[in-house]
């Protein structure tokens, strides 16, 4: 018998005999593929070898071999590894790819981000604007060649804060901020510009007009400043009278390139700065990124380190739902009684937090190997007593006051309804897509650490809609709490770290994909390192930002009443999206 | 739908006047102690924790857990003259590991030899941009440079702490910190006596 590893490799050097060749270069893997082949590949993939999960797209920029990199992960929503391929274009501009949003519709947002911020043109996106950034930006920020307004150097640690410190403030290098850069053919006094004109003009290009009349619609936008939104995010909808014709998400008010400062990072600098993507989940962008870069290292944490780390995620994941369970709520019009019963629990989860990492929330507590510190002494009391005496009651209290409530039910149920093809066609992750009946969990699909080790169930509804995704977070509440109990019962003494903690980490050259299951989704970090201290491409896959890829067809024909809720449903957290 | 309409509102008031009255029976029970004690303060964030489980900021603090981390210090131990012999011999390992680069570190050099010497001359944290990591007081080689508990630090104007604002007593350090005061200075000392123990051997 053939590993389907194997049978993979063959299948497609076989069906592929010219067009795509194995990456040989060292430290990589996957495929790389012609440019004129790239849509005959990604069709087979998808429909000959059932790779139907495209789970991240993105760009890299190799300046030195003058050349620029677009990096595909696919994955098959029945579990298992999945395939990587790249295809490769000379880096004159314009740098065009074929673009994959008619295979794969979850492209779109992704493309979009790789064109915004590596200028890569996708040919044949039906709406490549640039989605961080703003209209009259100047420049493609995550080019190598490209530096900030407040650029010093080109890595950290900048060479003058020691030994000669002499301090100076950012900003007072700079008085007049006569560093900002404008794209040649545009001014800011002009009075004919008008920023959001690309915008308006995307969401008129699906105006239904069947009857050649031109029927009165208008353009509401909701946010950027509403507590609805969840932090700072606009929804530029265009209404038939209450009804959604097109909805575009407009983001970036948070936009600060995390990436960028990712590559000027050392790879252990990088480890706060993973806490500040999902605020609410800080444990678990930890760990995804702490497992990336170990993979590209070779080294793996110690037994007792594994299990404090499926400790700490799991009760992220719980303290994540608390919140959504509560802000959904809100959104729904059950106001801030709900929340606050849910955040008393989540509470005590963060006190947790804070005796072990020293932080509620910015926890900063993963090293490259293993953890930070061992639990201090009384921790292993603390969780014994909320999570198997208190925590299982609260949210059954939780759960029977509120699913039942007919107000929940009528605006829940039936409404923003994501089946199960439009959920995996849009590359929609966790909990949102096993609302849709899909069972892909990657802790079950590609168990990652420890998590083969547990008995817990893969919580999945049928109907997809705001209702499910709800009832979904009270089933993963409930399977987190299982692991926690067994994690505690099983836990074994030892060291915390397998290798000695340094400050400077080496880190050979290659690539690594790492991902794990986060509380909002599938959260993965593409990194590549050239054996330098910083890494050269540091990749987060959003999966709030891309979840929300979805939002625009679950929202059209709803009620513009129902956007909020939608919007809740998904879990989105401006951190994560706007990165 | 319901059979009966308005029956999930009235299950729902059910359970906020449920949370309203045990706030009462709470107050009963811990009578006079629920509020402004240190008993009632971690009380109400319990795994019992019954009613308002609010803290009155700030007339009651919640205690920080020692792991807690804010704004770094430096730490000196005190002559006996009264000068402060701070533990950091600006080695730069804080300032090179700081992620948002915060720190900043004059080296004194000696005036006859013009070598450096290990003391800082001057150091500097921009406290607006620390982000509380803890990264510095954890790479530190020399247990010198620790995260504080003072986390109440409002003011007008940026926070641009220098050397005399930083430093602090190790007494202080012992007291907010006390296992890992303890540990490090067992391992000092296990570290003394394995460089002092093959010397006398010879």
């Amino acid at each position: 018998m053939t590993t389907p590893a194997a049978v993979q490799t063959l299948d497609l050097s076989t069906r592929f005999p010219d067009g795509a060749t194995p990456d040989a270069r060292p430290g990589y893997s996957g495929w790389l593929v012609d440019k004129s082949r790239l849509v005959e590949f990604a069709t087979a993939l998808r429909d000959e070898f059932g790779y139907d999960y495209l789970s991240s797209v993105t760009g890299v920029d190799y300046l030195p071999e003058g050349k620029m990199e677009v990096v595909y992960q696919v994955y098959r929503t029945t579990g298992g590894s999945g395939v990587m391929f790249k295809v490769q274009v000379p880096r004159q501009d314009p740098v065009e790819v074929p673009s994959l949003v008619s295979i794969y519709p979850g492209a779109e947002f992704q493309e979009r981000e790789a064109w915004d911020l590596l200028g890569i043109k996708f040919s044949g996106h039906p709406d490549l604007r640039r989605i961080l950034m703003w209209e009259g930006f100047s420049g493609f920020p995550l080019r190598k060649d490209w530096h900030e307004p407040y650029f010093e150097e080109e890595a950290k640690p900048y060479k003058n804060r020691w030994p000669d410190g002499k301090i100076v403030q950012a900003e007072s290098n700079n008085p007049y901020a006569d560093n900002i850069a404008y794209p040649p053919d545009f001014s800011p006094e002009a009075e004919s510009f008008d920023p959001e004109k690309a915008l308006y003009d995307a969401l008129r290009k699906y105006q239904k007009n069947e009857i050649g009349l031109n029927t009165d619609h208008i353009i509401v936008n909701l946010g950027p400043q509403h507590p609805s939104t969840h932090g700072v995010f606009r929804v530029a909808v265009m209404l038939d009278g209450e009804e959604i014709v097109n909805l575009k998400p407009v983001m970036g008010y948070l936009h600060r390139n995390h990436e960028k400062i990712g590559e000027r990072n050392t790879y252990l600098m990088n480890m706060p700065y993973t806490d500040r993507l999902d605020y609410l989940a800080s444990m678990s962008n930890n760990f995804g990124y702490a497992l990336a870069v170990e993979k590209l290292m070779g080294i793996a944490p110690t037994e007792r380190a594994d299990y404090i780390r499926v400790l700490m995620a799991e009760m992220t994941r719980i303290s994540n739902h608390l919140f959504l369970i509560g802000t959904l709520l809100n959104d729904l019009g059950a106001y801030f009684t709900p929340m606050l019963y849910a955040l008393e629990e989540r509470e005590l989860i963060l006190d947790i937090f804070e005796a072990v990492a020293g932080s509620r929330m910015m926890c900063n507590y993963f090293r490259f190997g293993g953890v930070a510190r061992d639990f201090p002494e009384g921790t292993f009391q603390k969780i014994k007593e909320i999570f198997f005496e208190r925590l299982p009651g609260k949210i059954d209290e939780i759960d029977r006051f509120l699913s039942e409530n007919e107000i929940i039910r009528s605006r829940g149920v039936g409404q923003g309804v994501l089946t199960a093809e439009d959920a995996i066609r849009y590359s929609v992750s966790g909990p949102m897509l096993r609302a849709s009946g899909i069972p892909y969990d990657l802790r079950r699909a590609e168990p990652y650490s420890i998590y083969d080790r547990f008995e817990f169930d893969v919580c999945t509804r049928k109907n997809g809609d705001i209702y499910d995704r709800l009832m979904v977070r009270f089933d993963e509440i409930r399977q987190s709490i299982r692991i926690i109990q067994q994690a505690v019962k099983q836990i074994p003494p030892g060291p915390v770290t397998s290798v000695k903690p340094m400050y400077q980490v080496r880190v050979p050259a290659g690539e690594a994909y790492g991902r794990v299951e986060g509380p909002k989704g599938e959260l993965g970090f593409y990194i590549v390192s050239n054996g330098k201290p910083t890494p050269w491409r540091y990749h987060v896959r959003a999966p709030s930002f891309i979840n929300l890829t979805a939002f625009g067809p679950m929202c059209i024909g709803q009620k513009v009443a129902d956007v909020v809720g939608i919007l809740g449903s998904i879990d989105i957290v401006l951190g994560e999206v706007d990165r | 739908m319901n059979d009966m309409y308005g029956k999930g509102i009235l299950k729902g008031l059910s359970v906020s006047l449920k949370r309203f009255f045990e706030t009462y029976l709470d107050d009963l029970s811990w009578i006079g102690r629920r509020y402004n004690t240190d008993a009632g303060i971690a009380h109400r964030g319990s795994k019992d924790a019954r009613g308002i489980f609010t803290v009155q900021y700030p007339e009651e603090k919640i205690p920080v857990p020692e792991e807690f981390r804010f704004i770094p210090f430096l730490v000196y131990n005190e002559g006996p003259n009264g000068e402060k012999n701070l533990l950091c011999t600006s080695c730069g390992i804080c300032a090179k590991v700081c992620p948002p680069q915060c720190i900043w570190i004059v080296r004194s050099t000696d005036p006859a030899t013009g070598r450096p010497i290990p003391d800082p001359a001057e150091f500097y944290i921009d406290a607006d941009i620390c982000m509380n990591c803890g990264l510095c007081a954890e790479y530190c080689p020399f247990d010198a440079i620790k995260m504080d508990h003072d986390y109440e630090l409002a003011a007008f104007g940026r926070h641009i702490y220098n050397k005399a604002m930083l430093s602090k007593p190790t007494k202080y350090y012992e007291s907010i910190r006390p296992e890992n005061a303890t540990r490090e200075n067992a391992a000092r000392a296990a570290k003394l006596a394995a460089r002092t123990a093959p010397t006398k051997a010879d």
